[in-house]
């Protein structure tokens, strides 16, 4: 085989090109991140067309196929991933333009572009890998740069969170890489191919539990979750948005794709899957609901959320699992948008009024109104209210638990959103009561170039759930999700 | 004339899209403000006119639009989704011309109407959907919209009942979701079909079926303030005069209501829903809704307290001649949808003339209130007679078809609820035109009614709306009116 420009070439290596070049030249990090960011796009919109006109499309490294060498594949599936890491990387790019210009600010911007730029290598390899040393690799990659940008503010609360977070990130990889070793102590094969005719021995399924729990830990599953809401809260607000919106996504999305070639779990253990996303869904939200700051509110409802994705995935016995896995696909990629589109909310709310204590929203007289909006709607898709993508992931989601009889998973469903309604509405109430200040309020404060982004994105998450028939027959090219009619 | 497909779609968009323009335009731009919201709201009057016109020659519009495999996003226009939206149009204009009036110097204008009309887009949303799923999404939308105008006024108190509302809405409209994936799972479509589409599943599935019928009329009931889900809607009754007009006559409520006709025509069909024994309990729980809410409302002092527990009395009117399940007691349901709404937003209209003319907010302090407010009182009193159902006003009509039902169904005791709650109506009515009428205001000082200073745009539209409840009573048969629509409705439903 020649030497093939391949957008999945592209897209793992430009960002990381970009990093480093960024590295070497601080002054001008933030315009050699966006072209980069640009290229990188314009690689994945190449990549989406190729994939959508042929089908699946597998990229031989070095010219060795599987399981000698390295394949990068890309389905439905992984280009939606990617599609969702550029688009919503590219918005809080620019959110990040306005957000990180201060004076004061200057080794946050210089070290922010790289970081980010890495994370973006990672997070494009995890979408395209077909193997799990590969995945290994990548996750470690995501860590180390997830890692840097949630101490990027240098506040001595991020640095705690931080090392927490790296606490937990390493304990999660080493876990991960456990169960790899177990994996090729078994099979002699690492490619995804290699696990899907392998007969569930006990041995393979402890290997592969390994694997779950460690991913459990980066995903900040229920009760593995302690270190995400310090973590998220206090990053500076691009970074809270990009590690809720994305870095999460990348332990989900591997959760997904495994399901795809691993032997079906037994019943028992979907169902202790399927318990721990409701013990997310349910502490999460009470969590969220004593919450006294708003990005730490929001970072509680991303534990809740990820507690519902993981109920998708469990909810549903064998014959389901097809379904169920879709479901779980529409609820990462609705959770990633409009997610990230509430932390940039709550961070120009944050800039705006000076605090985010959530109980004081409204003792000022300045009310950011178009934050606020963009707030709203991002919670009208994340509480999954019509016509949002969060909406249409959570009916599939529904449809399918009580097709199949599950109506325990329909009433932790429901439970979630009545607690999502019911801590959200708390910041409602902030933005919208006038009573407690003696100054007119002042409403409608103009446009800022700054909530764009973030409305952009929001209006997304609301607008997506419109074009989600065309989406699933997009996520379904090259059958991710098992089996082909 | 030429004939346009996607005249339905166009009509949604009249308020769907004038919401963003509004909520962008700054807030001294009023003039500019007043001119989309008159221009869209009349544009809509005449649109909504050419389809009524089209669908009575017999033109049958169907939208739709697929969103997840099987599942679509449907628009219809048959007879009942015109009556409906005939009547959300022409309350729309005027309720605006009510609102620039009302909110003149008032904060927060753009939002306001922004979200005033995207309110109007989920009512006609909500009458055009062709499918239960599509319903839903309106359903909620329609929340999501009148929950800021509810807390407008942004004070603790409008915030306490915002949330109340919330509360009740979201778990109402959260339990319709699961009614609406019951029935897709069920039945495997959610369309609304004249005769309903469950026969097959009720009678292999009969307790599923029932089960069914009560998650959706119970998610439903909860806007429609069924007893016991009625609490939110005095409640709600902080928000400044418009939004309550709106909310009894059109927009809350009547989706309710609405949505009980649609589920109960057109999802099980009147005989079915009658085979699986539900009709009754919901006719029973209609009159003990209708009876509740009159007593309620005898013991209120607060115009509007009083005014929106006579709502949840007479709004029950309209699911009571549903569960009659006769076709003579559906035409009065059907009517009273438009006249409850004709009447109710003239009586809120005027109510909140008098708090914002003379400062009269309580039935006690409305002595003497006629002789200074007259053309308001005069609107006011026609539409109180008309609810308590005094011949020929509107009010009349639907109580006497819903008698007529009652004796063709063999609900005898129908006729002594109707006389009973009459009873009740005078009784917190006839005290407060008494008060208006004969006698003489307190003397100056304090709760003493000043001079009245309100402009066109609030005293015209209360009259506008006292007139139309004359004429609908009094041209009944008259063609067009909304009695003879309503038969052509019925004859479909009842599938003659």
């Amino acid at each position: 085989m020649s030497v093939e420009l391949s957008p999945m070439i592209l897209a793992i290596f430009l960002p990381l090109f970009g990093a480093i070049v960024a590295f070497l030249m601080p002054r001008m990090a933030a315009l050699i991140g966006l072209g980069t960011l640009a290229m990188t796009t314009g690689a994945v919109i190449w990549l989406a067309h190729e994939v959508l006109v042929t089908g699946a499309v597998v990229l031989p490294l070095g010219g060795w196929g599987a399981p000698l060498g390295i394949d990068l594949r890309a389905d439905g599936l992984s280009v939606a991933m990617l599609t969702l890491t550029s688009a919503v990387g590219f918005l809080v790019s620019i959110a990040a333009l306005d957000s990180l210009k201060g004076a004061d600010q200057v080794r946050q911007r210089q070290y922010f572009w790289p970081l980010w730029l890495l994370l973006l290598t990672g997070m494009n390899g995890v979408y395209l890998s077909t193997d799990i040393f590969n995945l290994y690799v990548m996750i470690e990659v995501i860590a180390l740069a997830a890692v840097g940008l949630t101490v990027l503010s240098g506040s001595r609360a991020a640095l705690q969170a931080g090392l927490e977070y790296m606490y937990a990130s390493i304990l999660g990889a080493l876990l991960f890489l456990m169960g790899v070793g177990f994996v090729y102590l078994q099979l002699g094969r690492l490619d995804f191919a290699g696990l899907s005719g392998a007969a569930p021995t006990g041995a393979l399924v402890a290997a592969l539990a390994l694997i779950f729990v460690g991913l459990a830990l980066k995903t900040a599953l229920f009760p593995l979750h302690f270190w995400l809401p310090a973590a998220h809260a206090n990053a500076t607000a691009p970074a809270s948005a990009l590690l809720s919106g994305l870095v999460v996504k990348a332990a989900l999305y591997i959760v997904l794709r495994l399901a795809q070639y691993m032997p079906f779990p037994s019943e028992n253990l979907l169902t202790l899957v399927g318990l721990m996303g409701a013990g997310a869904v349910i502490w999460g939200g009470v969590q969220a609901l004593r919450a006294e700051r708003l990005k730490l509110l929001v970072a509680w409802s991303t534990v809740a959320q990820i507690g519902l994705i993981f109920v998708a995935f469990a909810r549903a016995g064998e014959l389901g699992l097809t379904e169920s896995w879709k479901a779980a696909a529409l609820l990462i990629l609705a959770h990633g948008i409009a997610k990230a589109a509430m932390f940039l909310a709550a961070g120009r709310i944050k800039d705006e009024i000076g605090h985010d204590v959530i109980r004081d929203l409204d003792r000022t007289p300045i009310r950011p109104t178009l934050a606020q909006f963009t707030f709203a709607l991002a919670a009208i898709s994340l509480i999954g209210l019509p016509p949002s993508l969060g909406f249409i992931g959570k009916w599939a989601l529904m449809e399918g638990a009580m097709a199949a009889g599950y109506w325990h998973w329909v009433a932790v469903t429901m439970v979630g959103t009545l607690l999502s309604v019911a801590y959200f509405s708390r910041v409602f109430a902030g933005f919208l009561r006038f009573d407690r200040v003696r100054a007119p309020v002042g409403e409608h404060q103009g446009w800022a170039l700054a909530d764009a982004a973030p409305l952009t994105l929001a209006l997304m998450a609301i607008g997506l759930g419109l074009l989600a028939a065309p989406l699933l027959s997009f996520l379904e090219i090259g059958y991710p999700f098992g089996v082909a009619p | 004339m030429m004939d346009a497909p996607l005249l339905p779609l166009f009509i949604l968009l009249t308020s769907l899209l004038a919401a963003p323009i509004l909520f962008a335009l700054p807030e001294r731009a009023a003039k500019l403000r007043t001119a989309i919201n008159l221009g869209m709201a009349a544009l809509k009057v005449a649109l909504v006119g050419w389809l009524s016109l089209k669908v009575s020659q017999g033109v049958i519009y169907d939208l739709r639009f697929e969103m997840l495999p099987g599942l679509e996003f449907k628009l219809q226009a048959d007879p009942l989704a015109i009556l409906f939206i005939a009547l959300s149009a022409v309350l729309w204009l005027i309720t605006t011309i009510y609102s620039v009036g009302y909110l003149e110097h008032g904060p927060h204008r753009a939002r306001f109407f922004g979200f005033f009309s995207l309110c109007v887009a989920a009512t006609v949303g909500i009458a055009l959907s062709g499918n239960l799923f599509t319903f839903l999404l309106f359903y909620e939308l329609l929340t999501l919209a009148t929950y800021p105008l509810v807390i407008h006024r942004g004070t603790a108190e409008a915030l306490r009942a915002g949330r109340i509302y919330l509360i009740y809405t979201l778990a109402g409209g959260l339990v319709l979701l699961l009614g609406t994936l019951g029935l897709w799972v069920l039945a495997g479509t959610t369309d609304f079909a004249p005769g309903g589409i469950l026969a097959d599943m009720a009678a292999e599935n009969r307790l599923a079926a029932q089960l069914l019928f009560v998650v959706l009329i119970g998610a439903l009931g909860v806007k429609a303030a069924l007893v016991p889900f009625h609490r939110w809607l005095p409640i709600a009754m902080v928000a400044p005069a418009p939004v309550s007009a709106l909310l009894h006559a059109v927009a809350v409520v009547k989706a309710g209501a609405f949505g009980i006709m649609r589920v109960v025509y057109e999802v099980f069909g009147i005989e079915t829903a009658q085979a699986l024994g539900m009709t009754a309990p919901l006719a029973a729980l209609a009159g003990i809704t209708i009876i509740y809410g009159s007593i309620r409302a005898i013991t209120q002092d607060d115009i509007k307290k009083r005014l929106a527990y006579s709502t949840v009395s007479q709004v029950s009117y309209i699911t009571l001649g549903v569960a009659l399940a006769s076709p003579i007691a559906a035409v009065g349901a059907l009517a009273h949808l438009i006249h409850q709404g004709l009447m109710k937003i003239t009586m809120f209209m005027a109510a909140g003339n008098l708090a914002e003319g003379l400062g009269v907010k309580r039935v006690s302090q409305m002595d003497g209130v006629g002789r200074a407010m007259p053309g308001t009182m005069l609107a006011f009193t026609l539409a109180a007679l008309g609810m308590i159902g005094l011949p020929p006003l509107a009010g009349f009509v639907s109580k006497w078809y819903l008698a007529q039902g009652g004796l063709d169904a063999g609900q005898t005791w129908v006729i002594a609820l109707l006389l009973g709650s009459s009873l009740l109506n005078a009784i917190y009515f006839l005290p407060m035109l008494h008060r208006a009428w004969f006698r003489d205001a307190a003397p100056e000082g304090e709760g003493a009614p000043g001079r009245p200073r309100i402009g066109w745009m609030l005293a015209a539209p209360p009259v506008t709306t006292a007139v139309l409840v004359l004429v609908a009573g009094g041209f009944a048969n008259a063609p067009f009116s909304p009695l003879e629509w309503t038969r052509f409705i019925v004859a479909i439903e009842y599938q003659e």
